[in-house]
């Protein structure tokens, strides 16, 4: 489903050029679950990222779903980001303008896809995280464990085959955190979604298929 | 659409002082162009006595070139007489002398006003409505009878309420006899405005009548608006075959018979009705750069503001188009605010130029086709304010973005 070989990324500043990944080589099987775990600054993000297509690899190639991503351009790009993959980032990043609907709405909209029928997604997406009763809410009106929910609901609604969370219990209480979890493992379990999850908690990562080790931009494990 | 549209209202409901700037900003620039557009299209479009314009052709400036100097002016009664009245397939043609200052002594009073010798095909061509009387006659044109018409605004002047039909008002030491009052004309339509009107036969002199330059236009009323290029051609014919009467220091003579944008065009650029257009589009494109820049400031500080959403459309599939997309269309949708807005104060400040004044009689209007350009006109500051913003929001990087950078 996701493969990575010899994978490099170099931020480079005027003065300083950063190895921030080195020679990553990563396979994630359809329907698998794998955590990604390290220090912080040793890559987890920046490998979730190339995998998301959000940032390119300075070397090395990757192909999600059998597809070579590099040197495809913005709008294929756009495309497969719309149609393979969801995002569950840490902090949320919920559009603090729009109602719950309309935030879970966002990746249809890319989409060519009649409004009712969009609704009708959503409303769905927002019902299987049990948050049917504040579909008019705003994000503000609601709790992190709930924002959080909302942003999965946001990550699910267009079917995608892979699921990315950047620690995704990272700003949650303890309780929350499992309902978070619960909710991931089940997407992987019944719908059969492969979720690669960056997390700082063992707890959680020992509880996923595979754990992958990073230290210093390294694969360690 | 329908969620652009939700998202626009409310980060414009959000940033109420950002909203306000940018509003009072587009405001006042609508404001200016739109009255512009207003005066413009009261000067341009056939309107009363002019209605019949959008098939006239006139001739106001004759050039006499030669290798060392130019000569431009008015066509005299002689030109007119010679090259226009003979035009073939046409359905009136006209002369009428430059507007000149008059005054005129009745009892103990005096008045100043605007005086035009014209013919009786004159009142063919432009169409008065007669408040009271008539036009003078094409026999009394010939017979050079001492009678005029006068603007309604100079018989309230000069005889208050009293009937002002067979009076007779002092011009120029003569007594000439009122035989029509037609209502007030604007300054802007330049065939039309005065404040009387007297047979041009009436000159004391006839020797006009031979001048090739003079201070007198000419008018062509074609039968139908197809047959304005067919007349263009004939009269430049014969403008290439008149001979120079004074060949040793002209060499060749540059006139046409122009519609009225042509004419305006010929006087501030040149030959070209194109040139003009490109002129005021040019004006206007100026005029609004001020305020387009002082929008794309205040929309790319608002960049970081936006980052993380900039971030999570592309991360769920927004294309860079897509996101120019929505965000011009937000520009468009508060200078489109801003449009409905600057038609209110608008509308006031025309009301308040017609009350004034300032332009001799004019009655300047917001009317549907103002209204037409207006709506243009906003939507091409949206789209002029809007792209550039729009696309450096676009080209974010999203991982940048969703960390809250603006690079």
């Amino acid at each position: 489903m996701i493969r990575l070989e010899n994978i490099d990324k170099v931020y480079r500043t005027e003065r300083v050029e950063t190895l921030a990944l080195q020679n990553i080589n990563l396979d994630v099987a359809a329907g698998e679950f794998v955590s990604i775990m390290g220090p912080s600054g040793c890559g987890k993000s920046t490998l979730l990222n190339l995998i998301g297509l959000l940032d390119a690899p300075s070397s090395g190639t990757l192909a999600i779903d059998k597809q070579p991503v590099n040197g495809t351009g913005d709008k294929a790009l756009a495309r497969m980001r719309n149609e393979k993959l969801g995002f569950v980032f840490q902090s949320f990043h919920l559009v603090p303008d729009l109602t719950v609907l309309d935030n879970v709405e966002i990746p249809l909209l890319y989409r060519s896809m009649p409004g009712g029928e969009r609704r009708k997604l959503a409303l769905a997406a927002i019902d299987a995280v049990g948050l049917s009763s504040r579909a008019r809410h705003f994000p503000t009106q609601l709790s992190g464990g709930q924002q959080q929910r909302v942003a999965i609901a946001r990550a699910i609604v267009g079917k995608p085959r892979i699921l990315l969370a950047d620690e995704p219990t990272g700003n949650l209480d303890s309780q929350m955190g499992e309902e978070i979890m619960t909710i991931l493992h089940d997407l992987n379990r019944d719908a059969g979604t492969t979720v690669v999850m960056v997390t700082h908690d063992e707890r959680f990562a020992k509880r996923t298929d595979r754990i992958v080790r990073l230290f210093d931009g390294r694969q360690v494990a | 659409m329908n969620s652009y549209l939700k998202l626009a209202f409310r980060v414009l409901g959000r940033r109420k002082v950002f909203t306000f700037i940018s509003l009072f900003g587009i405001t006042i620039t609508l404001v200016v162009l739109v009255v512009a557009t207003a005066i413009i299209d009261d000067t341009f479009q056939p309107r009363k006595p002019e209605s019949r314009f959008d098939r006239v052709l006139t001739i106001s400036t004759v050039s006499m070139i030669g290798p060392n100097m130019t000569e431009t002016m008015n066509p005299g009664f002689g030109f007119i007489h010679d090259y226009i009245y003979t035009l073939p397939g046409i359905e009136a043609a006209s002369a009428f002398s430059e507007s000149s200052p008059i005054v005129i002594y009745r009892h103990s009073g005096r008045s100043e006003a605007q005086l035009k010798r014209t013919d009786a095909a004159y009142w063919r061509i432009l169409d008065f409505r007669f408040l009271q009387g008539r036009p003078f006659t094409a026999d009394e044109e010939q017979r050079g009878a001492l009678v005029a018409v006068i603007s309604d605004g100079l018989r309230q002047r000069l005889f208050a309420n009293r009937p002002a039909l067979g009076q007779s008002i002092e011009i120029d030491g003569r007594g000439f006899r009122i035989v029509g009052v037609v209502p007030d004309v604007p300054i802007t339509r330049f065939a039309a405005w005065s404040d009387v009107w007297v047979p041009h036969t009436t000159e004391r002199s006839s020797d006009y009548q031979h001048l090739f330059l003079g201070n007198y236009t000419g008018l062509v009323l074609a039968r139908t608006r197809n047959d304005l290029p067919r007349l263009q051609r004939e009269f430049a014919d014969r403008v290439k075959r008149m001979p120079i009467r004074d060949p040793k220091s002209f060499t060749h003579i540059e006139a046409g018979l122009d519609t009225r944008f042509e004419s305006y065009a010929r006087d501030a650029a040149g030959n070209h009705a194109w040139q003009l257009r490109l002129l005021i589009a040019a004006l206007a494109i100026l005029f609004m750069s001020l305020p387009a820049l002082n929008l794309i400031t205040l929309n790319l500080s608002r960049i970081l503001e936006r980052a993380s959403e900039i971030g999570v459309r592309k991360a769920f599939g927004a294309s860079r188009r897509s996101l120019v997309a929505q965000f011009v269309f937000e520009n468009v949708l508060l200078t489109l605010i801003g449009g409905a807005i600057s038609f209110v104060v608008a509308a006031a400040v025309i009301a308040a130029l017609n009350r004034a004044d300032l332009v001799t009689n004019a009655q300047f209007e917001l009317n549907l086709r103002v209204f037409g350009y207006g709506i243009a006109i906003a939507i091409f500051f949206g789209l002029f304010s809007g792209a550039y913003p729009a696309w450096r929001m676009a080209r974010l990087q999203a991982v940048n973005a969703l960390r809250g950078g603006a690079r």
